[in-house]
Order: structure tokens, then C-alpha cells, then sequence
């Protein structure tokens, strides 16, 4: 069954936790990867492979680039996921 | 102190995560008690690897229990070890500010992050490259330990990582020394770290016929000096220090272990991983420390000798201590700590000098354990039994370490 908004989020924001200590309450829809939450092109890379995993979505290496912010994952979850 | 140098090298801060201690003051207190740091390797590497040493002295406290989750993930267990180790010295030393640019850190490793990079290959061949850790290469390398230290403490003089195999820590050390008489700083977190606790680097050290098989009876099997030493009990951890210049710390009004006076260093050329057997080279080495520090050999009053348990090299370090020192052996008291803690390859040196210093600034020198049987060939005054005294006044120790390689480093430390 599809997740909706809010539980991609939480999920989403589990894994950015994981990987880089960030309080999962900081993970919120108009946060910035890079500028507010401080991670890394490297950490980015992992967040992104552990929510394929978690959301059994493939999110190409192209695609990593456009998601800037929070809410641009989650749609992409979103809309993606199987 | 070597006569063209006015900078003194003073130690300040301590630390260390090893197999008998979770930290240095624990680790000193077991090294007094005589206590081994050899248990059973995990029961499924032996079922799997069909390991033939059954034992070895692992780390005491896991670094998961001390260290917040993320530095785990994001760092080698070699790393992890240096990070916490490094900041007990820092706490130790309680220096409050400093330049980081007059700030630098040398940690030396044999191996490196191999348990990054096994772990890895096996993460390709099982779940493909997409799943290969973005970090694992910052992570497998030498000096990711030495880095994240750098990071950790922002010491910006340099972020140095000797690898001379058994002798890469006090290699770290003596660089360190050499940096603040030169000029390059006045503060330094030098050391070693190793945590090759894997079953590929077990079974290659087997291969070779180095590690006590002793699998009945672990702790009894690191017995350096003993007739039936039979190889070496493979270690882990880290231990640190703080190096200051005389200056910087006298100006904060620093506790002061020991003088770090005398580095002294060779190599063999002899063979790749056997020492030669005379000891010519480490005897060089020994006698360069000493005359390093502006020292006689007949100051040195105490050695805390490399010591592995292996029935050649204990030997040929004997052979060594009598070719630097002549008549002068038989009136040094040894010690031969790896008894407890097993040897933790390129971390050992480090530790053994933390060891050293604390002898030097307790006047106290641990005794080695399981020496029940002497080797007639030894011809040492080994301290078993009770710790030994050392005299007051102005006293020195020397430790040495040798490393695959042929690489030999020698460490003097001079009472304050």
C-alpha cells in the first residue's frame, strides 16, 4: 500500500537521522538538504540508496540533484514509489 | 635533546582504548594488576573460517557504548579507536587554547581500515556498487584516522600518518617530537591506532606461523621471554598523547608526565618481515634515542622492550639491548607488556610509550606475566611477579618497537 505525505516524511527523515545525527523533528518540507541541514554530497548519496531500499522507488543518479529540499525527496517518493 | 635543537618535547595528556582498558587510567591500573587482555574470538568466525587461534585480545570497551552512533557509521573501527583515545589525552591535558595552526596530529596504523575495505567487497559482491558506502574510501584509508582527529580537535599543522607496520605509533610519536623541534608546532596528538580484528588478518598472521596457538589456554599465551613462547597474541586499540613544547606548556602551567628526549630510528634491509638477528639495526636505533636526547646509555634505568612473544624476535631484541648497552644489560629492568595486552600491531609502540611514561612519572615498572620457565638465553633482568620501583632522581626509560619492514624506533623519556 502507498505511504502517504506525512509517512514518507517520518520515514525520510529516520533515515537522514541514521546517517548523520540530524534530529528527525529538523527534517521538515522546506529544509534544504545542503544549507539547513548541513549533509554532504557523500551522506546525500547514502540517504538515497537507504530510502530506495525503504521505499522500494529507484531514484536515478541524475534525479539526485534536483532534490535540493525535503519536499522535493518526498514528492519523488511520492509519486514513485511502487 | 639533541644539541642543535632548544625546543624540549614534554608530554601532557594521555589516552588509550586497549584490550585491558577502556581508557588509559583503566588500562594502567589492569597493567598493574597483572591482568591479560586475551578472550575467545567470536564463536561464528570460528565456525565459518575454521580459524586455527581460537583467541585474542579485543578491545575491552566497544566503541558503540562510547561513541554516538553516527561517528560509528561514519568511521573505521581503526578511526573510531583513534577518536576516542585522542580525546581522552585532550581532556587529559586540559590545554584550553590553542593555535590550531601551531597544532598538528601524526597517527600512525599498520593496517588501515581493513575492516572497511573487506566489508565493502563483500557489500559489491553481494548488493552491487549502488550499495558500497560513499565514505568507505576516506574511511579504509591510513589516514583516516589521523584525519578525523584533525577534524575532531581542528588541528590544522599537519594531519601526518607514519605506516611502518609494528613500529607506525611510536614512528608517529617521534615525527610529532620532530615537529615541535623543528618548529612546525607547538602541540601534537601523536599515536597509533589499529583494529585488524578480522578473520582475513588472523588467518594471514597464522599463515605465517606468528600468533600463539595456545588456544587452551589464552591467557597464559602471550609469555614473552618464557622457553615455550610460541608467537604473539593479536591485539587492538589506540593510545595517544599530547606533545608540547617545554615552552607552551609551562606557560599554562601544565601537568607534566615526562620529557619525550630521544627518537631513534633505522632499518634493517635484512628481511621483509623477520628482524635481523644479531639486532644490529635496532641496537642503532636504541643507541640514536639516547644520544638523540643528549643522554649517556648508562642514564637509561628502565626498557620497555617490544617483546612479542615470538621465539625469534624476543631473541634478536635481546641480542639488540646487549649490543646498545654492553655491561650496562644486566642492571636495566624490563618489562615486556604485550604479557597483558596482547600485540596491537601498529597502535603497540604507542601504547607501550604511554606505558613507558607512566613508569617513568609513577617510578614504577609493571610487571610482565606469564614468564614461568626463562629462556637461559635471555639474558635480561625481566620484572615479573611485583611491579618494580625505580630510583628517584633523574632517570630515563627507553621502549622500542620494530616493525615488518625491518623498521626499528626507538623512544627515550626522561623524568621531569
Amino acid at each position: 500500500m502507498a505511504l502517504n505525505e506525512n509517512e514518507i516524511l517520518a520515514g525520510l527523515a529516520e533515515i537522514v537521522n541514521e546517517e548523520t545525527g540530524v534530529e528527525t523533528d529538523a527534517v521538515e518540507m522546506d529544509k534544504s538538504f545542503t544549507e539547513d541541514l548541513d549533509i554532504d554530497s557523500l551522506s546525500m548519496m547514502t540517504i538515497v540508496v537507504n530510502a530506495e531500499d525503504k521505499f522500494g522507488v529507484r531514484i536515478p543518479d541524475d534525479e539526485v540533484k534536483n532534490l535540493t529540499h525535503v519536499r522535493d525527496a518526498v514528492n519523488f517518493i511520492n509519486s514513485n514509489q511502487g | 635533546m639533541s644539541a642543535n635543537s632548544e625546543r624540549r618535547v614534554v608530554v601532557t595528556g594521555l589516552g588509550a582504548t586497549t584490550p585491558v582498558g577502556g581508557t588509559m587510567t583503566e588500562t594502567w591500573e589492569s597493567i598493574l594488576a597483572g591482568r591479560s587482555g586475551a578472550r575467545p574470538l567470536p564463536q561464528e568466525w570460528l565456525d565459518e573460517y575454521e580459524l586455527p587461534v581460537t583467541f585474542a585480545a579485543t578491545l575491552q570497551t566497544k566503541p558503540s557504548e562510547v561513541l554516538p552512533k553516527v561517528e560509528v557509521r561514519r568511521n573505521d573501527p581503526a578511526g573510531q579507536y583513534a577518536l576516542i583515545a585522542s580525546r581522552e589525552a585532550w581532556a587529559d591535558a586540559g590545554i584550553e587554547n590553542v593555535n590550531p595552526e601551531r597544532f598538528g596530529v601524526a597517527i600512525g596504523t599498520g593496517i588501515g581500515g581493513v575492516w572497511t575495505l573487506l566489508d565493502q567487497w563483500d557489500v559489491l559482491k553481494e548488493k552491487g556498487p549502488r550499495r558500497v558506502f560513499p565514505l568507505a574510501v576516506p574511511m579504509l584509508m591510513p589516514n583516516g584516522p589521523a584525519a578525523a582527529v584533525s577534524l575532531d580537535l581542528s588541528a590544522r599543522a599537519g594531519a601526518h600518518c607514519p605506516v611502518s607496520a609494528c613500529a607506525s605509533g611510536a614512528e608517529g610519536m617521534g615525527l610529532a617530537a620532530k615537529m615541535i623541534r623543528d618548529g612546525r608546532a607547538d602541540v601534537m596528538v601523536a599515536g597509533g591506532t589499529e583494529a585488524a580484528m578480522h578473520p582475513l588478518p588472523l588467518a594471514a598472521f597464522s599463515q605465517m606461523k606468528a600468533l600463539s596457538t595456545r588456544n587452551d589456554d589464552p591467557t597464559a599465551a602471550s609469555r614473552p621471554y618464557d622457553i615455550n613462547r610460541d608467537g604473539f597474541v593479536m591485539g587492538e586499540g589506540a593510545a595517544m598523547m599530547v606533545l608540547e613544547s617545554e615552552e607552551h606548556a609551562l606557560a599554562r602551567g601544565a601537568r607534566i608526565y615526562a620529557y619525550l628526549s630521544g627518537v631513534g630510528m633505522s632499518s634493517d634491509a635484512y628481511h621483509i618481515t623477520a628482524g635481523e638477528p644479531n639486532g644490529e639495526g635496532a641496537a642503532r636505533a636504541m643507541v640514536e634515542a639516547v644520544e638523540d636526547g643528549g643522554q649517556q646509555l648508562s642514564d637509561v634505568k628502565h626498557i620497555n622492550a617490544h617483546a612479542t612473544s615470538t621465539p625469534v624476535g624476543d631473541l634478536a631484541e635481546t641480542k639488540a639491548i646487549n649490543r646498545a648497552f654492553g655491561d650496562l644489560t644486566p642492571g636495566i629492568p624490563v618489562t615486556a607488556t604485550k604479557s597483558m595486552t596482547g600485540h596491537l600491531l601498529g597502535a603497540a609502540g604507542a601504547l607501550e610509550a604511554l606505558i613507558t611514561v607512566l613508569s617513568v612519572y609513577h617510578r614504577t615498572v609493571p610487571a610482565a606475566i606469564n614468564l614461568v620457565d626463562k629462556d637461559p638465553e635471555i639474558n635480561l633482568d625481566v620484572v615479573t611477579g611485583e611491579a618494580r620501583a625505580l630510583p628517584d632522581g633523574d632517570i630515563t626509560a627507553l621502549n622500542n618497537s620494530f616493525g615488518f619492514g625491518g623498521a626499528n624506533v626507538a623512544l627515550t623519556f626522561r623524568s621531569v
